[in-house]
């Protein structure tokens, strides 16, 4: 794949106006499929998660999952939707292996929620507030791979195998309005957008949210107009962009490509496009036109789903705080500096320090472990994801240096004993011994040995010349292999000098 | 054995529950009369001797042991081969499903099962149930047990044949334009189309979802009223199918009163064009209610010029999606085009190989239906006609508590009459489809025979919907003032089958 020339990304925002649209499939986690009764579970033996239904055998007849509907209104409600009071199923047909009746059950013209809207806050502080069109339900499709050929896509493929147990899983899909105005910002509003709607359904409950695993996943559509130009571009549509990181960098990509492509002469052509991490770019997909025919009619084997005014008001008293307030919220708790506060809800740890500091960490310890050495930790593993530690474990190592039980070296090292496994930091500690020395005895000792071959020290303190005492402190540390506690080590050394 | 097999589904019910006879015995003297019959009626698809006996044991030492499953118990059936059965091929009557064994059973056949009735096995029909004669089955079609050079009828010949032949005293078929009705009025038998969503259609091989019905086929009405009784109740299964009970159908076939009640002729359907004999024993039929204190009385339904049109967009624009699934992928027919198979030309030679014509024009018809451009003009035209239909009934429904009409416009017709004209073909259905249309139930009783031709006649009774009981109830009693006049049955006149 030959990577598509790019146009400076400032030179294109000076010639264009940026013009995005997000749609955004949320995997719901009710225990059973959208119209059968199998597990929606994740990770199972292929084609085991499977029945007459969702894999379509003849005669087989879809019913609705209850809990689906009310996962659906929820997201409705948290989006600020309006709630269809009826809405039917329509069918999308297209064949595609992966499509076991090759429609796909889904809403077309009675969408479940409308008319939405949703704050969202760029890292630079700036808000957007985007507008939702709709929400709607519908089934996932099986998951296919393909053997052979070079590409991992269907063509070329010397065979496929498919695997229904996603077939029928309940999905959210997000439709938001054109999003204008986000200028250079466009590729970061994208992240955010799908960051905060990620947030809210995880926050509802009715997803695991977990984007590695596709439980959330974006399309990202993106369009160019000349600056000052009514009419609105021809746009792409770049698929499954499944992490935030991804996301910014797709949109940007687009941007730049299609500039590129606009500014030399070219025409956008409307089309699908593949986002490729590891080469930092999107490929053209097959074309896509408004003609595109699904021959959507409404599904005659469902009833219309219609949510009493009652369900509706009792989902809406269980909605969780919103997004944006419990933002304001922890941020006013945890005293953070503006910008700190911005940077954990750019690294997407705000769930993290909030339960470690509900664990009993100080906020700015919380901070300080998620946003350093884990932050780290996480961008060196190959998957780039936040190690395998809890919050209760985080918290329970800031409460051991808070009590001085051990130092910062120390907590260091028990951490990655934490992470390969051998169980909490208090566990660690006394397993292997590494509780810092505080015995004046044992510490008096170590300096007694170090001024040995440092005779000068004791009057350099007494002079006053205080960075003296370090080579001393260092000095045991070693001798104690980290261990001492380095605090007591400086108090007995002026102790000692004032004799 | 011979008059095992003549006797109602009542009659054997009742002589089964005395221990008269054992259900054993019934099943294998219907078992009997295929082996002697079925090489010319062509009833079956496939037949299960072994566990229809095996079935009718169960019931019998159920009997033995005071354990009563239904009021059918022990009566064997044969079911129409578009219903999903764990232990039998279900075809559909067509290639691409051929030797496809479903890994599950129809509601319907798991209440069948329940109710203690052995199944004798899987009758013909138009493939998908697309027809009217049976000659579109993938399998060759089913002959008119009073006629073998003619057809009938279909899509549910099979059905109709076998109990017009003495091969099963009950039947179950589906009802998507007549495809019970129909069959039953040539053939001189009784089939119900019930309201929609009184049987669940779950397992139901799916021709248009929103029109299919599965119905019973009998030989008088009150086996028909004991045979939905059996079927019929919520599935939640099957979200189209209603909450409510619609009540006892075997009391109503009991009643045998019309006193009283409003019978509206539906103008549109008065018998204008029809054969004369078919006619004629219409009107013989309206004069027997008016005498018996019944009220005769003309309703005007305009939209049913329309009826056949709307009905030939929506069922091909259904079906055309409900047989998207038959793809090669997991089920059924796999055909591959030699080298370079890609997944789309092994579906497409599938599928070419698989369907037979008149499921290729329908499902092109209603790819075309609903196509942007062309939704709006039939299928969404379609839809609103459907809308004016049921306000025709509505209406008519007003002024009468059941409307009545010819079942269909001829008496059985010949092989290879309408099988190149399709336009003839679809005008059979003509009185039937719009209650499809509009939900509501309909039922075809015998109606004497047509004079020019000494073939069976129906009438036609369509209630509101939910009210499938005052079918029964003038069903019945028509059935019964025909057999005072003709002085039996008139299966009864259906000359004998050669034996083999």
């Amino acid at each position: 794949m030959a990577k598509a020339e790019l146009m400076n990304y400032e030179q294109a925002l000076e010639q264009f106006e940026v013009v995005i649209g997000l749609e955004v499939h949320v995997e719901l986690n009710t225990n059973t499929k959208m119209f059968c009764g199998c597990k929606n579970e994740f990770g199972n033996e292929p084609n085991t998660n499977v029945c007459p239904i969702c894999i379509a055998l003849p005669g087989a007849l879809p019913a609705v999952n209850k809990t689906a509907v009310e996962s659906s209104i929820k997201i409705g409600l948290a989006l600020g939707c309006e709630i269809a009071p009826t809405g039917r199923f329509a069918r999308k047909n297209y064949f595609y292996p992966d499509l076991a009746k090759n429609f796909q059950t889904s809403q077309y013209d009675e969408p479940i929620a409308f008319e939405g809207a949703l704050e969202v806050e760029v890292p630079s502080g700036a808000v957007h507030n985007v507008l939702i069109e709709r929400a709607h339900m519908e089934e996932d499709a099986g998951k296919l791979t393909h053997i052979g050929g070079s590409t991992g896509r269907i063509q070329g493929a010397e065979y496929s195998l498919v695997d229904y147990n996603r077939a029928g899983v309940p999905l959210v899909e997000i439709v938001t309005k054109p999003i204008y105005g986000a200028g250079s910002e466009a590729p970061e509003l994208a992240a955010a957008y799908v960051r905060s709607v990620r947030e809210i359904v995880k926050g509802l409950g009715v997803s695991d949210a977990r984007m590695e695993r596709g439980n959330v996943r974006c399309d990202a559509n993106v369009s160019l107009r000349k600056k000052g130009a009514e009419k609105l571009g021809t746009r792409t549509e770049t698929k499954n962009v499944n992490s935030l990181r991804s996301i910014e960098r797709a949109v940007r990509y687009e941007i730049q490509r299609q500039a590129h492509i606009l500014a030399n002469g070219g025409t956008i052509i409307q089309e699908t496009r593949h986002w490729h991490e590891d080469k930092g770019a999107t490929s053209a997909g097959r074309p896509k036109s408004d003609a595109d025919d699904y021959r959507y009619f409404p599904e005659p084997d469902l009833v219309p789903v219609q949510p009493s005014r009652e369900l509706i008001e009792s989902l809406r008293a269980t909605l969780p705080e919103k997004p944006a307030d419990r933002r304001k919220r922890l941020a006013g708790e945890w005293g953070f500096s503006e910008l700190e506060f911005r940077d954990v809800v750019n690294a997407d740890l705000l769930d993290q320090l909030e339960e470690t500091v509900a664990a009993g960490a100080k906020p700015q310890a919380a901070r300080k472990w998620w946003m350093g050495e884990l932050a780290r930790i996480a961008n060196e593993s190959e998957e780039g994801a936040i190690p395998n530690i809890t919050p209760a474990q985080v918290a329970e190592l800031a409460k051991l240096i808070e009590d001085g039980k051990i130092n910062d070296r120390l907590a260091r090292e028990v951490l990655g004993y934490v992470l390969a496994g051998e169980g909490s930091p208090a566990e660690i500690v006394s397993a292997r011994g590494l509780e810092v020395v505080s015995d004046d005895g044992a510490l008096i000792a170590a300096i007694e040995a170090a001024l040995a071959t440092q005779p000068d020290v004791l009057d350099a303190i007494r002079e006053g010349r205080m960075q003296a005492a370090g080579q001393v402190i260092g000095a045991v540390m070693k001798a104690m292999a980290g261990s001492a506690d380095a605090a007591r080590v400086r108090e007995l050394l002026i102790e000692m000098a004032n004799k | 054995m011979t008059d095992l097999i003549r006797k109602t589904a009542s009659e054997l019910a009742a002589l089964i529950s005395s221990g008269e006879v054992s259900s054993v015995e019934v099943t294998r003297a219907h078992l009997e009369r295929s082996d002697a019959v079925d090489a010319a009626v062509h009833s079956y698809l496939y037949q299960s001797p072994e566990a229809s006996l095996i079935a009718a044991a169960e019931a019998d030492r159920a009997r033995a042991a005071g354990e009563v499953s239904s009021p059918l118990a022990g009566v064997p059936i044969a079911v129409k081969d578009n219903l999903a059965t764990i232990d039998a091929p279900t075809t559909s009557g067509s290639k691409i499903l051929q030797g496809w064994q479903p890994p599950y059973d129809a509601t319907v056949v798991k209440k069948l099962r329940a109710a203690g009735m052995p199944i004798l096995g899987k009758t013909n029909l138009d493939e998908f149930a697309m027809g009217s004669s049976t000659e579109f089955s993938a399998f060759g079609p089913s002959k008119n047990p009073w006629d073998l050079t003619r057809i009938p009828g279909g899509s549910g010949g099979g059905s109709s044949s076998v109990v017009a032949s003495f091969q099963a005293p009950l039947a179950i078929g589906s009802d998507t334009g007549g495809s019970i009705r129909f069959p039953g009025a040539v053939t001189g038998t009784v089939g119900t189309k019930p309201t929609y969503g009184a049987v669940s259609r779950y397992g139901l091989v799916a021709l248009a979802s929103s029109l299919d019905q599965i119905g019973p086929v009998a030989r008088n009405v009150l086996d028909a009223a004991m045979l939905q009784d059996v079927i019929a109740g919520h599935d939640p299964h099957d979200s189209t199918s209603l909450p409510e009970s619609l009540g006892s159908m075997t009391a109503a076939a009991k009643k045998l009163d019309v006193k009283g009640m409003r019978f509206g002729v539906i103008k549109q359907l008065a018998g204008d064009g029809f054969q004369p004999g078919v006619a004629a024993r219409f009107r013989e039929s309206l004069n027997l209610l008016a005498a018996a204190g019944a009220e005769i009385v003309e309703v005007d339904c305009p939209s049913f010029e329309y009826a056949i049109a709307a009905y030939y967009l929506i069922l091909p624009a259904e079906a055309s999606s409900n047989l998207a699934k038959f793809d090669s992928v997991r089920f059924g027919m796999r055909v591959e085009p030699g080298e370079k198979a890609t997944i789309e030309r092994v579906m497409a030679a599938t599928r070419e190989v698989g369907f037979g014509p008149e499921v290729k024009r329908r499902i092109i018809l209603g790819t075309y239906a609903l196509s942007s451009g062309s939704y709006d003009k039939f299928y969404g035209a379609a839809l609103k006609v459907r809308t004016l239909i049921q306000r025709d009934f509505d209406a008519a429904f007003a002024k009468a508590d059941i409307l009545v009409s010819p079942t269909a416009p001829t008496t059985a017709f010949k092989f290879g009459d309408k099988i190149d004209d399709p336009l003839a073909m679809y005008l059979n259905d003509i009185a039937t489809i719009p209650a499809n249309l509009a939900g509501i139930p309909g039922i075809s009783v015998p109606n004497g025979l047509a004079e020019e031709d000494g073939l069976p006649v129906g009438i036609q009774l369509l209630a509101p919907a939910r009210e499938d009981a005052r079918l029964y109830q003038a069903g019945a009693w028509l059935e019964k003032a025909h057999e005072e006049i003709w002085g039996k049955r008139m299966i009864d006149f259906a000359p004998e089958l050669e034996v083999n």
